[in-house]
Parts: structure tokens; C-alpha cells; sequence
């Protein structure tokens, strides 16, 4: 009620006296350590480069040549190749995608803190944690080691990483729903799957919808690179056009994939605006 | 039909939100829950249909103990309990029909549900309700688009269409502008004159719940304090559950005025 509580502070010793923000760190020593040794560690970090200039100045003008081919981009001596992989790498996108998607979905209702039991959120956090950790690239070296090259190492090995992206992200959106409007289908008598389908997924509709046109750009660009371990697509392509030295070809190929990555995220961009 | 017998819960924290509470109500009769906010209100009728598990004590409906249920029994007899909430809870990103339609959810299996194929009686029922509270032209509308008035008497209908024997109603105007709450008060009151339904209504305005209740039951600290009609609100009782303050100027009575309904 009154502006005279003591808490200890009297008023009379804080008038008149500047105020600063209290410092993050609050020890001085330790905080001007801290500064001191991340500069000097930088210092050194930088220094330990070694620059060959001669070595460098060779290397301009292979950059250039490969620079110049994407003014004269050679669409057509390799065009069969060129579309062969294209068609393999939109396979590989749009079903692992599908199939990540529908695997994620029951992972992310049991990565939910505030609606799984405790069992069953830790194993598939721990399904969420596996696919995070591992990177596409090891994970196709491996599939491609057991299933042989070819797009269905690269199926494989995006559908495993679409569950660890789009599970985490939507458990996440999950977690922070509305409980009370969860709450009240719960308090009409409804079964469990029938409180996810009225109280839960109208809920978080519009962020799955987003993240799995995004996941399908990801999972489009990865396949480029996948290709270069062997895991099929355009990546094997762009690999093979690298390894003969035909620039323009590999300018053609990654002009198309940026045409199509553009496209998809002009795409997601109307979607999402339109999933409110 | 409802008897709470000792009833109590004490939250992880070590809170005790509710301290045996005894409270018998009889068919279609409508009582005024009232204390401060953290007086342990909600918990009360959230331990009735176990959104909250009680610690202890037991809920009975028409002899069925409710709190002793296994999920089916207890999903059977949530039917039979129509909630209505504070903030609405409407799911916003459904329709005004399907919100109303899930109050049918405890009676239809899940495949109809799903494919929104409710019988031909659950979707005549939802359009006589949705006519009885005026918002016939709302069916297909989203429910973020509603008004809070609107949502509310929305609500209403969800909890009506489930058949209830009883309503759980959760500060059904504080989100509500005075004549609002008024009109939704009146609608929610001539209702369970209507079917009979007995109705608990957690209500931080006195005055509000004079108007429309027979029986005022007050609570503070889990604590049930007063259990009356509410002519029998006296200073001194308003003293007891919500602490010291000029009461008078609270009690002055209310002229019931010119019933202007919204319907």
C-alpha cells in the first residue's frame, strides 16, 4: 500500500547517485579475463593460417574459368544425364518427405512434454537426438554401404533426417498450445485419438503445413549434395560433370536447382501465408 | 446427484488447494461458487470431472463414484458433465459446428468423428442450439471470427449438446463486458431451468451471482466458509472469504432492469 516498505535500502542513499545496468559477469576479475583471453585466443587463431600467395594466384584462374561457365551454361550435351538425375532427385524429395512426415507425426505427439508420459517422451526424444546428431552425409555414406548406390540410400537417409528436423520443431509447437482448448475436448468424454484430432491438431495445423514445405526445400537441396557420396540424384550428376571438367554442365545443373529451390520457397512463402 | 465427499487436493508444490470439501447438490439446482482468485475454485470443479486428480475425498454422481473410475468409466461419465470455461475455449482454428460437435465426441466412435460424419440427430440438435442462442448464421464461420459474447454462447452449446446431468462453469463472464456477462449469465441459468441441469458457477461478481443463483457457496484457502441463499451475504461473510474492504457499497441491491435479451 505504501511507498515506505524497508527492505533495506534507504531511499536518502540512492538519490543524487548515477545508475548503471549491473554487469552480466558480475566479478570483475573473471569477466576481464574472459574478454582478454578471447582476444588473445583469436589472435592466435587467425595467425595459424597459412596463406601460399603463389599457390593462390594459380588457383584465380581455374576460379575463373569456372566463374565464366555460367555465362555460356551447357544445357544440352549432357541433357539426358541432366534429366535422368533431376527426375531421381524429385523422387527421392517428395517421397522421403511424404514418408518422414508421417513418421514424425506420432514421434512429435510423444516428444511432447505436456501430453506423453515420461517413457515415452524420453525414447523419442532420444529417436529426435539420433536423427539430429547424425549428419546427412554420414548417414548416407552408411546407407549407401549397405544398400548399394542409388536414390534409395538417398530416400533413406533425407526421410531419417526429416524425422529429427520436423518431430523436434512440432513437438516444440505442441508444447506451447492452448491447454485449456485441448482441456475442454478432453472434458466432453472424447478418446485420446479423438482429443488430438479436435483439440490438438487444429492447433498446430498451420505449423506442420509450414515446416513440411520447408523440409521439402531442405530435403531437395540435400539431395544435390548426397549425390556427391553416391546416394543417387542430380548430386550424382553434378559429381560426375565435376570430375570431367565440364563447367557448363555444372553451371546448367546448379542453375536449375536454384531455379527450383527459388520456385519452392515462392511456393511455401504463399502457402504459409494463406494456413492461418 | 452430486455429492462431494471430503474432497481434496494438494498440488505437487505442497499448495493444498482444496481441504475437504463437502458439497452435495440436487438435481437442477444452480449454485454460486464464490472466493478470491487462488481460493481453489477451479481446482474444485476441475477434481469434479478429474481434468485435475484429486489427492483425496470422493465426487459421486447419481451413486457412481467418479473418482474411482478407470479412463472408459471415466470418459462414459465426462459425458454426463458439460464444462464451460473462462477464456471460451473454443478450438479456434475449427468451426462454430464442429466445436459444438465435440461436445458429441464421448458418444461417437472415432472414424465418424474424424471424417466429421456426425448422425443426422447430433447436427438437428447443434442447429437448434445454435437457433436458441441466436447465432443460427454462424455455423460455418471460424471460431477465432466470433465476438467473446458469441463464443461463449458457442461454449454454451458445446456443453449442452453433450446431454448433460450437470454443468461445470468456470468464470463464464470474466472475460465479458457487464451487459455480456449479464446476458450469458441469464442464458446459462435459463437453460438449466429449461432442462432441469444442475450447475456449479465459479463467479468472482458477487453481485452477478446474486442476481441469478439460489444458493451461494463460498470458499477461501481450499476452505469451504459459507454455504447459503444469497440474502445471507452479509459484510461479515464477504469479510471472511475475501478479507477487509467496505463491503457495503459491494451489497447496495441490484434492481434486476429491463430485461433486454440477447437471443
Amino acid at each position: 500500500m505504501s511507498g515506505s516498505v524497508d527492505i533495506g535500502v534507504k531511499l536518502s542513499s540512492r538519490l543524487g547517485k548515477p545508475w548503471r545496468k549491473p554487469p552480466f559477469i558480475n566479478s570483475a576479475p573473471l569477466r576481464w579475463t574472459l574478454l582478454i583471453g578471447t582476444v588473445v585466443y583469436l589472435i592466435l587463431a587467425f595467425s595459424s593460417f597459412e596463406v601460399n600467395w603463389s599457390r593462390v594466384y594459380a588457383g584465380l584462374e581455374r576460379g575463373w574459368r569456372f566463374i565464366v561457365a555460367f555465362s555460356q551454361p551447357d544445357f544440352t550435351s549432357r541433357s539426358s544425364d541432366i534429366i535422368e538425375g533431376m527426375t531421381e532427385s524429385v523422387i527421392m524429395t517428395v517421397t522421403s518427405t511424404v514418408v518422414g512426415i508421417a513418421i514424425s507425426i506420432p514421434i512429435a505427439l510423444g516428444a511432447a512434454s505436456n501430453i506423453a508420459p515420461m517413457p515415452i517422451y524420453l525414447a523419442c526424444r532420444f529417436i529426435i537426438s539420433i536423427s539430429r546428431a547424425l549428419n546427412e552425409i554420414i548417414v548416407a555414406i552408411l546407407f549407401v554401404a549397405i544398400f548399394g548406390f542409388g536414390p534409395l540410400a538417398g530416400f533413406l537417409t533425407l526421410s531419417f533426417a526429416t524425422i529429427g528436423f520436423l518431430a523436434k520443431l512440432l513437438a516444440e509447437d505442441i508444447e506451447d498450445m492452448n491447454k485449456v482448448q485441448a482441456e475442454a475436448v478432453k472434458s466432453t468424454g472424447a478418446s485420446w485419438l479423438q482429443w488430438v484430432n479436435f483439440g490438438v491438431q487444429p492447433q498446430i495445423m498451420p505449423r506442420l503445413i509450414g515446416l513440411s514445405i520447408y523440409r521439402l526445400d531442405i530435403n531437395f537441396r540435400e539431395s544435390a549434395v548426397l549425390g556427391l557420396v553416391g546416394a543417387g540424384g542430380i548430386g550424382a550428376t553434378l559429381n560426375t560433370a565435376f570430375d570431367r571438367y565440364e563447367f557448363g554442365t555444372v553451371a546448367a545443373i546448379l542453375i536449375i536447382i536454384i531455379v527450383v529451390v527459388m520456385a519452392l520457397e515462392y511456393l511455401s512463402g504463399i502457402i504459409r501465408a494463406r494456413v492461418k | 446427484m452430486l455429492k462431494l465427499d471430503k474432497l481434496t487436493k494438494i498440488y505437487k508444490t505442497g499448495d493444498k488447494a482444496l481441504s475437504e470439501v463437502d458439497l452435495e447438490v440436487p438435481k437442477g439446482q444452480v449454485i454460486a461458487l464464490i472466493g478470491p482468485s487462488g481460493a481453489g475454485k477451479s481446482t474444485l470443479i476441475r477434481c469434479i470431472n478429474r481434468l485435475v486428480e484429486p489427492t483425496s475425498g470422493s465426487a459421486t454422481l447419481d451413486g457412481i463414484n467418479i473418482t474411482t473410475l478407470n479412463s472408459g468409466g471415466l470418459r462414459r461419465e465426462r459425458r454426463r458433465m458439460g464444462m464451460i470455461f473462462q477464456e471460451y475455449a473454443l478450438v479456434e482454428r475449427l468451426t462454430v459446428m464442429e466445436n459444438i460437435l465435440s461436445g458429441r465426441l464421448g458418444y461417437v466412435g472415432f472414424w465418424r468423428s474424424f471424417l466429421r460424419k456426425f448422425p443426422q440427430s447430433d447436427v438437428d440438435e447443434a442447429y437448434r442450439l445454435l437457433d436458441r442462442v441466436g447465432l443460427a448464421h454462424m455455423a460455418d464461420k471460424r471460431a477465432d471470427e466470433l465476438s467473446g459474447g458469441q463464443r461463449q454462447r458457442v461454449g454454451i452449446c458445446r456443453a449442452l449438446i453433450q446431454d448433460p446431468a450437470l454443468l461445470l462453469v468456470d468464470e463464464p463472464t470474466a472475460s465479458l463486458d457487464p451487459k455480456t456477462s449479464r446476458e450469458i449469465m441469464r442464458l446459462i441459468v435459463e437453460m438449466c431451468r429449461e432442462r432441469d441441469l444442475a450447475a456449479i458457477i465459479n463467479i468472482h461478481d458477487v453481485n452477478l451471482a446474486k442476481m441469478f443463483v439460489q444458493r451461494v457457496v463460498g470458499l477461501e484457502m481450499g476452505h469451504m466458509i459459507f454455504d447459503g441463499a444469497p440474502e445471507e451475504l452479509s459484510p461479515d461473510v464477504l469479510t471472511r472469504i475475501y478479507g477487509e474492504e467496505d463491503w457495503e457499497a459491494t451489497i447496495e441491491t441490484v434492481d434486476d432492469d429491463d430485461e433486454e435479451d440477447g437471443s
